[in-house]
């Protein structure tokens, strides 16, 4: 990108002002889900910085939205913290019921996409595959066809079959949703995959199943794990299917923060945006880590 | 094997069999293992996806809350054609079906069907089967004495058309029509058509969505393709850390910085753009969603861009200007069509998903920044039209379906990346 040395001073300038437009640009993908950071700190109950803020006074800044993370929905939020009080914060608070429901049923689901799609794509990537077109088309759709759509779908069906207000349906839709990114993840895997080690090992004197967990697995493994991930990102951010078809006490977190943002708008929700805003750098790292040890297996090293 | 070689011995493998029949088992053997990998997934995705959408198919054609619950008017519509007087027998027929609503309490679904076509009739089914025992043949007069509503021809238009369960009436409803007291189609009131409208706002908004996406990210999918993978690896994190971050994370955040009170507005006001008294109003409306919606999409138009221009050789451009060209005329003669696949593949994929988007302009939209999805939801939470939001949805979903094919055809769905 560096500017040549016979660059005339219009080139020069236009150059300048791009990586200052590519800045801007950056700017405004990353500072929406910066700024509610130091927000959810705010001592006061407004979502905008205080003067006190402004100013980095202590006074400004308070935990108590994460607090109320803890004690909202609790049955007797102001006896002293010790055992009791976390027992019955891990028991009764609001949020932290529905942060278990929200990893059950992510937990579930993402085995379930992950196993299925994991064999699937393993199919579809053999070049012998019959209809291997259409069938992709249809394994790749839960991800493009608009999600009101399949909720509707899915609450007519379930309101039939008895699967409404269960966790197997909720999980089994999600699982379905997931299902797109372990199959986008693991063929793309598959793509640099040398088809000559299996047959190695094959001739080696392995049956298919050492073949596969010994060669194969430990190679498309990278892929798996993000196809994963992406999996329980879906379920774990997902909330209109969880809406048509769960039922009242079945709250998940997204759930949760949908019914808190149309109700009325609080900073604990920023508290526990802040919160979902730290998994995600957590799960950004896992999968880059992940994606370059899968280069470097395969032999495609980046500079 | 051509038949000019067949003076030489066949060919065969150890065991005796001749060799092409010895392959095309084989091959047949791999077509089945590589299906029965396939198999259970399919299995799957046919009982959780593809079964749920053909039932809500099902349910956009067929609505049998009132052909269930009139049995008499049914046979009565069957015996007499269109356009046969409305005589005693026909309020005879009605004043049984009245009775039997009355015993199963179903005279509310049942009036809810017929006020879907006629609006205003629901009360009539209600209030007129409250005091069905009471009344005596003949039952035209006795009827009629309750309410005159039962003289409208158009009702009788309305119940004839919904004794048949299977019926088109969702779908010219979900596109602004309806029939009129001689079963013609035609356009509803104007001033009540809000479909088409939906519709059209949808695929405007989604548009201007697509083209905003498209300028933001051609430059920062530019930067990124020439700079050195390391650096662009951590610049990638900027447009990778939205991508995994909540839908709602992100759309709280805007509703944060976009409210009146809000951050943008603080600073705006604190830079003397506007003053204290002319706050602007950035949500709950058409901006709102704009906003937001090409926030949380820009990164599906910037990494189908990145993985193009990637490949794209440096050295083209750079022959263009040693050829004497000016950095605008290669950029525009060399570059750009060769970034064509990608702005395609990325618009494309934006414009899909910007169709559909349901959570952001619920939450952001306000009144005049929602989408068609947001009328399904209506429907099938508020209303409870639930074959209104069926037709509804399957009108969209067919609008979608016919893009998807497109990004196939054009992209193919094999060369979709994610991160």
């Amino acid at each position: 990108m560096a500017l040549p040395a016979y660059a005339s001073p219009l080139e020069k300038t236009w150059h300048y002002a791009y990586l200052v437009i590519c800045a801007l640009i950056f700017f405004f993908l990353i500072a929406p889900i910066v700024v509610i950071i130091p927000l959810s700190f705010n001592a006061q109950p407004y979502f905008t910085f205080t003067k006190e803020m402004l100013g980095f006074d202590p006074a400004g800044y308070s935990m108590r939205w994460y607090d109320l993370l803890l004690t909202f929905g609790m049955q007797e939020p102001n006896v002293e913290r010790g055992w009791g009080w976390w027992m019955d914060a891990w028991q009764h608070a609001t949020w932290i019921g529905a942060a278990k429901n929200s990893i059950i049923i992510g937990f579930f689901a993402t085995v379930l996409a992950t196993v299925l799609g994991t064999l699937a794509a393993l199919g579809l990537s053999r070049p012998e595959m019959p209809f291997r077109r259409a069938i992709m088309a249809v394994l790749i759709s839960p991800m493009i066809v608009p999600i009101i759509i399949t909720a509707t779908g899915l609450f007519f069906f379930y309101s039939k079959t008895g699967l409404a207000h269960t966790y197997p349906g909720i999980i089994m839709a999600h699982a379905t949703l997931g299902i797109p990114f372990v199959i986008i993840t693991v063929t793309a895997t598959l793509v640099g995959f040398d088809h000559s080690l299996s047959r190695a090992s094959a001739n080696l004197g392995a049956d298919p199943r050492t073949t596969f967990f010994r060669i194969i697995m430990p190679l498309i493994l990278p892929g798996v794990i993000s196809g994963a991930l992406f999996a329980f990102v879906t379920s774990f951010d997902e909330v209109v299917v969880v809406l048509f078809v769960a039922g009242y006490d079945q709250q998940t977190i997204p759930r949760q923060m949908w019914n808190g943002i149309r109700e009325q708008i609080s900073p604990a929700i920023l508290a526990v945006a802040t919160i979902l805003v730290f998994i995600s750098i957590a799960l950004l790292t896992t999968v880059e880590l992940l994606r370059r040890r899968s280069e470097r297996l395969r032999g495609v090293s980046p500079g | 094997m051509s038949d000019t070689t067949m003076a030489s011995p066949e060919l065969t493998t150890a065991d005796g069999v001749p060799l092409k029949k010895a392959l095309v088992r084989s091959e047949a053997r791999a077509k089945r293992r590589a299906f029965l990998l396939v198999a259970p997934l399919f299995l799957f995705v046919l009982i959780t996806f593809v079964v749920p959408i053909g039932q809500m198919l099902f349910q956009s054609v067929y609505n049998d809350s009132f052909s269930a619950t009139a049995p008499a008017l049914d046979k009565w519509f069957s015996e007499h054609p269109q356009g046969a007087p409305i005589d005693e027998s026909a309020y005879a027929a009605l004043a049984s079906d009245l009775k039997t609503m009355k015993e199963n309490r179903t005279q509310g679904q049942a009036g809810t069907r017929i006020n879907y076509d006629v609006a205003g009739t629901r009360s009539l089914f209600t209030s007129t089967a409250r005091k069905i025992d009471r009344l005596e043949p003949p039952w035209k007069e006795a009827i009629l004495g309750v309410n005159e509503g039962w003289n409208d021809p158009n009702l009788w238009r309305a119940m004839r058309s919904a004794t048949h369960p299977y019926t088109i009436d969702f779908y010219l409803a979900a596109l602004d029509m309806t029939r009129d007291k001689n079963d013609n189609i035609v356009g509803v009131n104007p001033d009540r058509a809000i479909y088409g409208k939906l519709f059209w706002r949808t695929a405007v908004l989604s548009f201007i969505i697509t083209v905003l996406c498209m300028i933001l990210a051609f430059p920062i999918a530019h930067l990124l393709a020439s700079l050195p993978l390391a650096k662009s690896n951590l610049l990638m994190i900027f447009v990778l850390l939205p991508f995994w971050t909540s839908l709602l994370v992100r759309t709280t955040s805007w509703m944060v910085l976009l409210q009146q009170q809000g951050v943008l507005n603080d600073l705006l006001v604190w830079l003397g753009i506007v003053n204290n008294d002319g706050r602007l109003e950035m949500m709950y409306n058409k901006t709102g969603t704009i906003i937001a919606m090409t926030h949380i999409l820009l990164p599906f138009m910037v990494l189908p861009l990145y993985s193009v221009m990637r490949t794209i050789p440096p050295s083209y451009v750079r022959a263009a200007r040693s050829l004497g060209a000016t950095s605008w005329t290669a950029f525009r003669r060399i570059y750009l069509p060769q970034t064509l696949p990608g702005i395609g593949a990325g618009a494309l994929l934006v414009f899909i998903l910007s169709v559909g988007y349901y959570i952001t302009p619920a939450l952001v939209g306000g009144a005049d920044g929602q989408l068609i999805s947001n009328m399904i939801a209506f429907h099938m939470q508020k209303s409870l039209n639930w074959s209104l939001a069926a037709a509804l949805a399957s009108l969209l979903l067919a609008g979608v379906l016919i893009l998807y094919w497109l990004y196939d055809r054009l992209v193919g769905i094999d060369n979709m990346k994610l991160g």
